[in-house]
């Protein structure tokens, strides 16, 4: 194998106000798995070079804030930016920093917008990075933002794709990071109006349950463990965009509702404050199903 | 006088700095801070009390399934079930729990742990054929070598041949804790973040083939940590045995027990459990959990001093961001006013204390292996000794209770939602002691608290100065290289942290420097 014929595609990975469940969960990628992500060619002559990852790197400290920022500095409008966890903005963005400068505390918000504006392209992974999720819940205590809210903010004009779900799947990350290998960036139309590849999240999870005829024939599950559609003990599978039916979780072992429990609608923009009470039915007006050309 | 900053403390779960002054090659004064606040116990209020089962895991995707467990237990007993969880129901969460712990240990030896004491640069010499080492050798010569560097350069001491060995390990261990996840995911629905635990029991029926596909991918982990996770723990205590004798700590052990043998009784002091809930120490004297014992101390913390030294279930969350000598937003919990180290050490000593045969034979056997004594135990090297035998125990247990679950009868049982009650969930999380305490009123919850593992060990000083375990075990610490201070991070990483479970916020007042920094 000889250097020179492989690209190198530079990725700076930020965790912000987040849990780390969507590192965990593209831990959990299958074909290619995480360890064909970081060491081999994900395409042929194409690799990913994952240059921070505060989870996965060897180093700590001042020297990966280094390579960090020499990453904007010297690759600009050539790098992916994935951003996992949502952006604390209150006081200036003081509940959330990382790493420091000139012995200051150097806040995530500050990070994302440097970071931002010369990306090739950014990645907002889960809910809290693309819409804000579990930390922008009421009464959202720290002002927290998605990576759409904090670009228009500011004026940044860089290609964005949201790839949310409490976690993600990690074939929804893989896929999407693949498509830009392959074909390049996002076209019209192939995104959502929530920034969402179609591709994965184009079908409400109503459209492809296997439990759906139990709903059309009204016979609803009324409690935990009982057969039947899980609609009346609050699955937001009929207001959620995702292809967890199809898909299924950790290498096709299962899935939620497959579990017997209710959809919590983590894929949403309103998670979880307009999907909650978890379980109690959803008040919210049931979008019309498409007919025939969906699939 | 030197001050070591390390931020981002990284290979851990979250945002944490470390300073550290070292003077004449020792660390003379530590401190530990975390760097993000997201205040999830403000979120919780007003909700379903139902749905912080599902928001409190969200605290963390590392350990969410310790989360699941411990919000169900304080549901449990909100709602008045703890003692009538059907046997099934007991033992899913059990799996549940324990599939996440075998996983979790895995990733932290391996992928966290492992690259401060394993050279993936020399694979660049590799001349064999294993393909995941010809990977990386592959990928060194194309010459763009992140994540793995850069790194601390020089206190490698692995043979050629084990670190050979232990790199390919690296690489088959992502495989190994993706089963493990997989594994959950059978009676658990999908990690991270579960939705088969819930309160009440779990979310769905055991079935025979569900049981038997959990078995042998059981079996293919135990074969890994019997053969391959245990010897790599030995093959680096043999190469560095001078750090089971570095990082030693408060040495007071706490651990609140975890794995339920008994559904019936409500009390969970006294309900039986694998690991044992009590404290320890240096002594290995056993003492009885008492959890009203447990307080939360705010003096070098960014919270309104009116809220130190309260039990959990009467505690708050009221920010002081200006407060003078305040460091850190993880607040101090204390035991009985000492520190105490949470974790994998703490509940299978806290276990050995109490007596128990087959750890003290899994224990005491290890330790005559390496010609060891308990002592050496309370140090880096015996936080993942312990680590890895307390996976061959939950691991081997899991075989038995899977073998427990009778197919196809009830899982769950209903519940009235009180207006008015309070819960208690205390387990283990895979980092150690973790307890939920929930306040419900007019149907709603009115108060959560959550006390982390990390909130026990990363805490900064508390009300009478006493150092967290984390900032002990690194002050008095020899450091060969301020450059390259290994030592500070093996031993930070060896409590395995898990900082986004220590809710905390910034300094906004920036740092006060020592006369020079080095990285």
């Amino acid at each position: 194998m000889k250097g020179s014929d492989t690209k190198e595609y530079p990725a700076v990975w930020l965790q912000a106000a987040g849990c780390t469940g969507c590192s965990v969960s593209v831990l959990n990628a299958t074909n290619p798995a995480i360890e064909n992500l970081l060491i081999d060619e994900v395409l042929p002559g194409k690799h990913i070079n994952l240059r921070f990852h505060p989870t996965i790197m060897a180093g700590s400290g001042a020297p990966v804030i280094e390579v960090m920022e020499a990453t904007s500095r010297h690759e600009k409008g050539g790098y992916i930016l994935i951003v996992e966890g949502a952006i604390p903005t209150a006081k200036n963005g003081i509940h959330g920093v990382v790493g420091e400068r000139n012995g200051k505390p150097v806040t995530m918000l500050s990070r994302v917008e440097e970071l931002a504006k010369d990306a090739l392209v950014i990645i907002a992974l889960g809910t809290c990075a693309a819409f804000g999720g579990i930390p922008a819940a009421h009464p959202n205590p720290t002002q927290c933002a998605g990576m759409t809210d904090i670009l228009q903010t500011r004026g940044i004009n860089i290609p964005i794709v949201n790839i949310p779900g409490c976690p993600p799947h990690p074939t929804w990350f893989v896929g999407t990071v693949a498509s830009i290998l392959l074909s390049g960036l996002p076209k019209p139309g192939d995104l959502d109006e929530y920034g969402r590849p179609k591709a994965f999240y184009g079908q409400l999870i109503h459209e492809n349950c296997p439990r759906r005829a139990y709903y059309d024939e009204a016979k609803f599950a009324k409690k935990f463990t009982d057969g039947g559609c899980l609609y009346e003990l609050g699955c937001k599978g009929p207001v959620t965009y995702s292809d967890c039916p199809l898909r299924l979780w950790n290498n096709g072992v299962n899935w939620c509702i497959g579990n017997g429990s209710p959809c919590i609608g983590c894929t949403e923009p309103g998670f979880p404050d307009e999907v909650s009470p978890f379980y109690e039915k959803t008040t919210a007006v049931l979008p019309e199903i498409p007919k025939g050309d969906s699939g | 006088m030197a001050k070591i900053i390390i931020d981002p403390v990284t290979r851990i779960e979250g945002h944490l700095k470390i300073e550290a002054v070292v003077e004449g090659k020792e660390v003379k004064e530590a401190k530990s801070s975390g760097t993000l606040f997201r205040g999830i116990e403000l979120i919780l209020r007003d909700r379903d009390p139902r749905d912080a089962q599902r928001i409190t895991q969200r605290i963390c995707g590392v350990c969410p399934t310790s989360h699941s467990m411990a919000a169900a237990l304080s549901l449990d007993s909100a709602f008045e079930v703890d003692d009538k969880i059907p046997d099934n129901g007991r033992i899913i969460r059990n799996l549940i729990l324990g599939a996440a712990h075998v996983a979790d240990h895995i990733l932290h030896f391996y992928h966290l742990a492992a690259l401060d004491y394993v050279d993936v640069a020399r694979i660049a010499e590799y001349e064999g054929d294993i393909p995941a080492l010809s990977s990386i050798r592959n990928f060194i010569k194309r010459g763009k070598l992140e994540p793995f560097v850069p790194r601390y350069e020089g206190d490698y001491r692995l043979s050629h041949k084990v670190n050979e060995q232990a790199t390919a390990h690296y690489v088959q261990a992502f495989d190994m804790r993706r089963k493990g996840q997989e594994m959950l995911s059978i009676f658990g629905g999908k990690m991270p973040h579960n939705v088969g635990i819930i309160p009440g029991g779990v979310t769905s029926i055991p079935t025979v083939d569900k049981i038997t596909s959990f078995l042998w991918r059981l079996k293919e982990i135990q074969n890994f940590v019997d053969n391959v996770y245990i010897p790599d723990v030995l093959a680096i205590a043999q190469a560095y045995p001078d750090y089971f004798g570095v990082g030693s700590g408060c040495r007071n052990l706490l651990s609140y027990g975890a794995y339920e043998l008994d559904g019936k009784e409500p009390d969970l002091i006294k309900r039986k459990r694998l690991f044992k809930s009590g404290t320890t120490s240096a002594s290995l004297n056993f003492t009885k959990l008492k959890p009203q014992r447990v307080a939360e101390e705010v003096k070098h913390s960014w919270y309104a001093d009116s809220i130190s030294q309260r039990h959990p279930s009467q505690g708050d969350v009221i920010l002081d961001e200006k407060k003078d000598g305040a460091y850190s937003w993880i607040k101090s919990p204390r035991y009985e006013g000492k520190v105490h180290e949470a974790g994998p050490l703490a509940r299978l000593m806290v276990t050995y204390a109490s007596g128990k045969p087959e750890v003290r034979s899994l224990v005491d056997s290890s330790l005559a292996e390496l010609k060891l004594g308990t002592d050496n135990m309370f140090s880096v090297l015996g936080r993942h000794l312990a680590r890895a035998l307390e996976t061959k125990l939950i691991a081997d247990c899991m075989a038995n209770w899977l073998l427990e679950l009778k197919p196809n009868e009830p899982a769950y049982t209903s519940y009235e939602l009180p207006q008015e009650a309070m819960g208690m969930g205390l387990t283990e999380a895979a980092r150690g002691a973790l307890g939920h305490w929930i306040n419900i009123k007019e149907g709603k919850i009115a108060n959560y608290q959550v006390i982390t593992p990390t909130s026990w060990n990363a805490s900064p000083r508390d009300d009478r100065e006493q150092l967290g375990p984390i900032e002990q075990a690194i002050t008095g610490t020899k450091i060969k290289d301020e450059a390259n201070p290994f030592e500070i991070v093996r031993i930070v990483r060896s409590f395995d942290p898990c900082l986004a479970c220590a809710v905390h916020l910034i300094s906004p007042k920036g740092n006060d420097l020592g006369a020079y920094r080095i990285y």
